[in-house]
């Protein structure tokens, strides 16, 4: 009795100590010999890179917005003179404004677009892939090429469609215009995530449903929905991120005008520097536009029930 | 059952079909009318392929066209590379876990995340100008690189988590230094992450156009750029501009058809992990 309950006691030392010998002999040691220079050599070139010229740039943003500077002579400081100015600045009230009505309207057009064709695509079948890659192109122009071929295409003159109005060179329609090229471009890459999206969701719900005598649109708003919340977050979140800071086809197509008409505040922040050279103001702008977008990334993960979403996954599995 | 969803399947299709021409309909006329001449491109029937001509494609390679595509080649590769090597060595040494300090500058990369490129473009400009770096390829590499250091560390961390423990140890109990075990074991393994990232970040980089448009002005120009030095060259010739825009996505397109499942995977796997 005791000397079985010894040996028992004896393998289950030498059990209990066998993973720990592994652990030294040099399995995933914590702070053994070397890491610190492996560390250095791993992690130093991609962490100083991204030191030099992502976080220090956002921190001379920030001391920038508080200087005078033409960008030639010596900068001066300023205080909060370039902050008063920004609240009294109608233009960029109206730039603030103009990117508010961007980020609205490309979030209405490009989402119920994309998700109807990532459902679409997510599908099986020779059809389906032959469309799923057509809808890839525009991804692969660079916004330039995009840019100018819309610019081409939409030529009241000389494009094909004569007869029709300037939509780009009238105030009024230049932002819509503008909306539907970005949203042409984008949705590609919207509708890929949406077809990943629907590739995970677990045949089992859908079966589940048209048990219950679920109608198709009722899968679509009970299951699919829900289930695409993930994709949905992720997918708003560079969506709203992305066409608030949205600079290239504006700039190409219109540079900001007719007027100040399609003047969005990356734009109006470019152009304070080139050709205006104040960059103190063009900093103010550029911290804001900093600050609303990691507001806005920080607001949709927090609020869009990302735990919920997860452990409906697992009572699944 | 099945005839019940047909009309919804039928409404499906002419959905996505209605789709399929708003993407094809002004490409087809950009492609033919990179076919014509100034003239016949004024005269012709935009949509019927007729008085088709190569003058433009001439016009525009000898417009150096060909030098920023050179431009454009090297700044791919250059990052690509950069950014692969780089990347997989800080998510290697991160997945260890090591030091500590190596878990604080992940967090710091993530929040990078959260950073738009555009509220820094007026800092990074004086940086460079400060550097005499400005106008320059080094400006641009340099500038990309990081740019992407976020995204590639974050997806290259949650690939590399997923090899096995028993894998590494048992590779350094045989007497492997750090090294060769990432040599040997974690750079083969992570083929499949390493081209994810060199298609998403490649097309990222070719067809950037705000960081070249701030940082150089012409000794280092790029393709995005080159073609919006076209608009102002050729603000009159529509087919010279279109066959520019078609020869700088010329190597995308063929890069796509060649791996189009990859690059499938690739674009929707990256946010989608």
């Amino acid at each position: 009795m005791t000397a079985s309950a010894s040996t028992s006691n004896a393998t289950g030392a030498s059990l209990a100590a066998a993973p720990l010998r592994k652990q030294r002999g040099g399995g995933p040691a914590r702070r053994g010999r070397g890491g610190g220079v492996a560390d250095l050599i791993g992690v130093g070139p991609s962490l100083l890179l991204f030191c030099l010229f992502i976080v220090v740039p956002m921190i001379v943003a920030v001391v920038l917005s508080f200087v005078n500077w033409d960008g030639v002579g010596n900068p001066t400081w300023a205080g909060f003179a370039n902050w008063t100015e920004f609240f009294k600045d109608p233009q960029a009230h109206s730039s603030l404004w103009i990117t508010v009505k961007l980020v609205v309207f490309s979030y209405v057009v490009q989402t119920p677009i994309s998700i109807g064709l990532g459902l679409f695509t997510a599908g099986k079948g020779r059809l389906k892939s032959i469309y799923a890659a057509i809808y890839i192109l525009p991804l692969l122009i660079s916004t330039v090429g995009v840019a100018l071929m819309w610019m081409s295409f939409l030529d009241p003159l000389l494009g094909p469609l004569q007869g029709h109005q300037a939509w780009l060179s009238n105030p009024g329609d230049v932002l819509y215009a503008l909306t539907l090229i970005i949203a042409w471009q984008f949705i590609p890459f919207h509708t890929l995530l949406y077809a990943v999206g629907r590739r995970q969701i677990p045949e089992v719900l859908y079966e589940a449903a048209r048990i219950d005598g679920a109608n198709p649109v009722q899968m679509f708003f009970l299951v699919t929905l829900p289930q695409l919340r993930y994709t949905i977050v992720t997918s708003g979140i560079l969506m709203i991120v992305g066409s608030l800071t949205y600079f290239d086809i504006i700039f190409v197509m219109t540079g900001g005008g007719p007027g100040t008409s399609s003047l969005t505040l990356s734009l109006d922040m470019y152009k304070e520097v080139f050709p205006a050279t104040d960059f103190g103001y063009s900093s103010v702008l550029a911290v804001i536009l900093g600050v609303i977008g990691i507001a806005i990334a920080l607001v949709m993960v927090r609020y869009s029930g990302f735990g919920k979403m997860q452990s409906q996954q697992e009572g699944v599995a | 059952m099945l005839s019940r969803l047909r009309p919804g399947r039928a409404l499906s299709v002419l959905f996505a079909t209605i789709w399929l021409l708003v993407v094809v309909v002004p490409l087809y006329f950009m492609i033919l009318a990179t076919f014509r001449n100034n003239n016949t491109y004024l005269t012709s029937n935009p949509w019927t392929p007729d008085n088709l001509t190569l003058s433009s494609y001439h016009q525009v390679w000898a417009a150096h066209l060909g030098s920023y595509f050179l431009n454009s080649v090297i700044l791919t590769a250059a990052c690509i590379a950069l950014t692969v090597t780089l990347c997989l060595g800080a998510a290697y040494r991160i997945v260890r876990r090591q030091s500590r300090w190596v878990g604080a500058s992940f967090s710091l990369m993530l929040f990078g995340l959260a950073i738009p490129i555009q509220a820094i473009i007026v800092p990074l400009y004086v940086m460079m100008v400060k550097l005499h770096l400005y106008d320059t390829m080094y400006a641009l590499i340099l500038v990309l690189t990081a740019a992407a250091v976020p995204v590639s560390v974050l997806i290259m961390v949650s690939f590399v988590r997923d090899i096995p423990r028993e894998l590494i140890s048992a590779m350094l109990i045989d007497g492997g230094t750090e090294w060769t075990v990432f040599r040997r074991l974690v750079w083969p393994l992570s083929r499949p992450v390493i081209s994810t990232l060199a298609i998403y970040n490649g097309l990222n980089v070719w067809n950037n156009f705000l960081l070249p448009l701030v940082l150089t002005i012409d000794h280092a120009t790029v393709l995005p750029l080159g073609l919006n030095n076209l608009k102002g060259q050729f603000s009159e010739d529509v087919p010279v501009m279109m066959a520019g825009v078609l020869l700088a996505t010329l190597p995308l397109v063929i890069l796509f058809i060649l791996m189009r499942r990859q690059v499938m995977t690739s674009l929707g796997g990256i946010v989608a992990k």
